[in-house]
């Protein structure tokens, strides 16, 4: 009787448990509840801009921290036949596009980037996973692009367009994007990325050139950066998240 | 408020005594945490399962030796489950690397009861932990707000010198798990106090400050926070470290609630009034009550 009595408890008790679980996944796939959750992070973005306002930079390492390995993710060869063309000469036909809220949109050569002003850094990259990876990269930064197209004063934020698609070619929506806010545009370590660990950036790493800033993780970086345009909302642009990764749901600010 | 502070007392039906003794700021601070704890627990996990690999120092990822670290290999044909901590590998088949969901081996770290969502998702395991890390961080100071201002601090918590003087004997009536009745009940043991301690001036905010470190933005704002835990993936590995501590303590907690009298406690912590159980028979604690 005693044991029945504790058996059902028991059987209650874990019923109870899975209840609340299976609970807490269906709370997780309601849009309502899961904007809720999300609406921290519109918190979390405003508290590091007023912690951030300054010229605070992310912490630069040494030659001798530089990891042995810096793992490649998300896309490591663009499956797109028009990055293939780019590829095979060596980036010499491709162009960097700045457009949108600018006075000035213009193209780039990879040349004439390098023939730019540049910066070198020792940095961390964080993968949202949880991983860590030491590199040093040089490149131009952002700012100074900015600087000769002129921004127009609704220009609020800085969209990159790449050329890989995740998920498949034929998804017009896996094309990987992501944008930024003027902050972090404008931030000194902000920069476009031509060249990883002394070398030319490898095809795993978004060559011939990719973002690096700083003090966000690492989907952010965004790879294969063919355009860049400056607009007032990134809402009309896709899943209208700001992101690839963002419109999958994960945290347009990925300072956290 | 001063030191001699008395709680409000009466009388059960039966005529025991029953003391006032947790606030409703308590109560309803304790729950919260309850619900707290648990949802930080089972999202962190999911967190984790993304990467199932602890390592020490700046960078740490596949390629490099892991402190820790939770797998799945094939062996004949079947999955096996791999738990690695340091230069030991333990074969964790069925909970840990590969674990069943709705009946067929699935690979992944914390099986699908440990986590939530249960399902993989780092992005909603992020959602549901960075809004109730915000929730428990506010709780937290609610209740040591509370702690400070009321005195609670100084009088409940802080061991007084009779019962340093009496630790060893208290450590040896823990471990025979003796009752705690009569006056003695009135107050917190030494090693209660202790316990409660270390959780809200050392725990907690590890968890939190190691928490911060994983955040590049937060390293760029308070870089300092990369010296004191020595880089970012130390501060990932001591943030689980710390996550399992508080888990102890939860559940030595609750072993005490069920062991003093479930119905008793419990019900202090949603009514406040606590019934003080006569001792059964006269004999003198080990632990002297100051």
């Amino acid at each position: 009787m005693t044991r029945k009595l504790e058996l059902s408890r028991r059987a209650a008790l874990l019923g109870l448990g899975a209840g609340a679980l299976s609970g807490c996944d269906q709370l997780s796939e309601q849009p309502g509840f899961r904007n809720a959750l999300q609406s921290v992070e519109g918190i979390n973005y405003r508290l590091h801009r007023l912690l951030l306002s300054g010229p605070q930079l992310a912490r630069e390492y040494s030659e001798a921290d530089i990891s042995t390995r810096f793992h490649a993710n998300g896309t490591t060869m663009p499956n797109t036949d028009a990055y293939a063309q780019l590829m095979e000469g060596g980036f010499a036909s491709w162009r960097l596009r700045i457009d949108g809220l600018v006075q000035q949109p213009a193209d780039y050569s990879l040349a004439q980037l390098r023939n730019m002003p540049s910066r070198t850094q020792i940095t961390r990259h964080d993968c949202v996973e949880g991983w860590s990876a030491i590199g040093k990269w040089k490149g131009v930064p952002l700012r100074l692009l900015l600087q000769a197209a002129g921004l127009m004063p609704e220009a609020r934020y800085i969209v990159f367009y790449c050329a890989d698609f995740l998920g498949g070619a034929s998804n017009p929506n896996g094309r990987y994007y992501e944008s930024i806010d003027l902050v972090d545009a404008f931030h000194p370590q902000t920069i476009l990325a031509y060249d990883m660990n002394d070398q030319a950036l490898p095809v795993a790493h978004g060559a011939p050139l990719r973002l690096r800033v700083e003090r966000q993780l690492g989907y952010k970086h965004a790879k294969y950066v063919m355009r860049i345009e400056a607009v007032a909302s990134y809402r009309s642009l896709y899943q209208g998240r700001g992101g690839y990764w963002p419109d999958r749901g994960y945290e347009w600010y990925a300072g956290i | 408020m001063t030191s001699k502070a008395k709680p409000r007392t009466s009388r059960t039906a039966d005529g025991r005594e029953r003391i006032y003794r947790h606030a409703l700021l308590v109560r309803v601070t304790h729950w919260i945490n309850v619900v707290c704890i648990v949802v930080l627990l089972l999202s962190g996990l999911q967190i984790f399962n993304a990467h199932a690999r602890l390592y020490w120092g700046s960078d740490g990822a596949w390629s490099d030796p892991a402190a820790l670290s939770i797998s799945a290999v094939t062996r004949d044909g079947e999955a096996v489950g791999i738990t690695q901590i340091g230069p030991a590998k333990l074969e964790t088949t069925g909970v840990l690397g590969v674990s069943a969901r709705d009946g067929e081996p699935e690979r992944r770290a914390w099986p699908a009861w440990a986590t939530l969502p249960s399902f993989k998702s780092l992005a909603l395991g992020r959602a549901w932990h960075f809004f109730f890390a915000w929730l428990f961080v506010l709780n937290g100071l609610v209740y040591l707000a509370h702690l400070i201002a009321t005195g609670r601090l100084r009088r409940d918590m802080l061991p007084t010198m009779a019962q340093w003087r009496n630790i060893g004997p208290s450590f040896v009536s823990h471990l025979k798990l003796h009752r705690i009745r009569g006056e003695d009940s009135k107050t917190y043991n030494v090693l209660q106090k202790i316990a409660y301690l270390a959780i809200i001036f050392l725990f907690l905010p590890l968890m939190l400050l190691t928490g911060l470190t994983m955040s590049p933005g937060m390293n760029a704002a308070a870089p300092w926070l990369l010296d004191v835990f020595g880089g970012r993936q130390s501060a990932r590995t001591l943030h689980f470290i710390s996550a399992f501590a508080i888990i102890g303590f939860v559940a030595i907690h609750v072993f005490e609630v069920f062991l003093q009298g479930p119905v008793n406690e419990i019900r202090s912590m949603i009514t406040g009034w606590f019934t003080v159980e006569p001792e059964k028979k006269k004999e003198t604690r080990d632990d002297a009550k100051a």
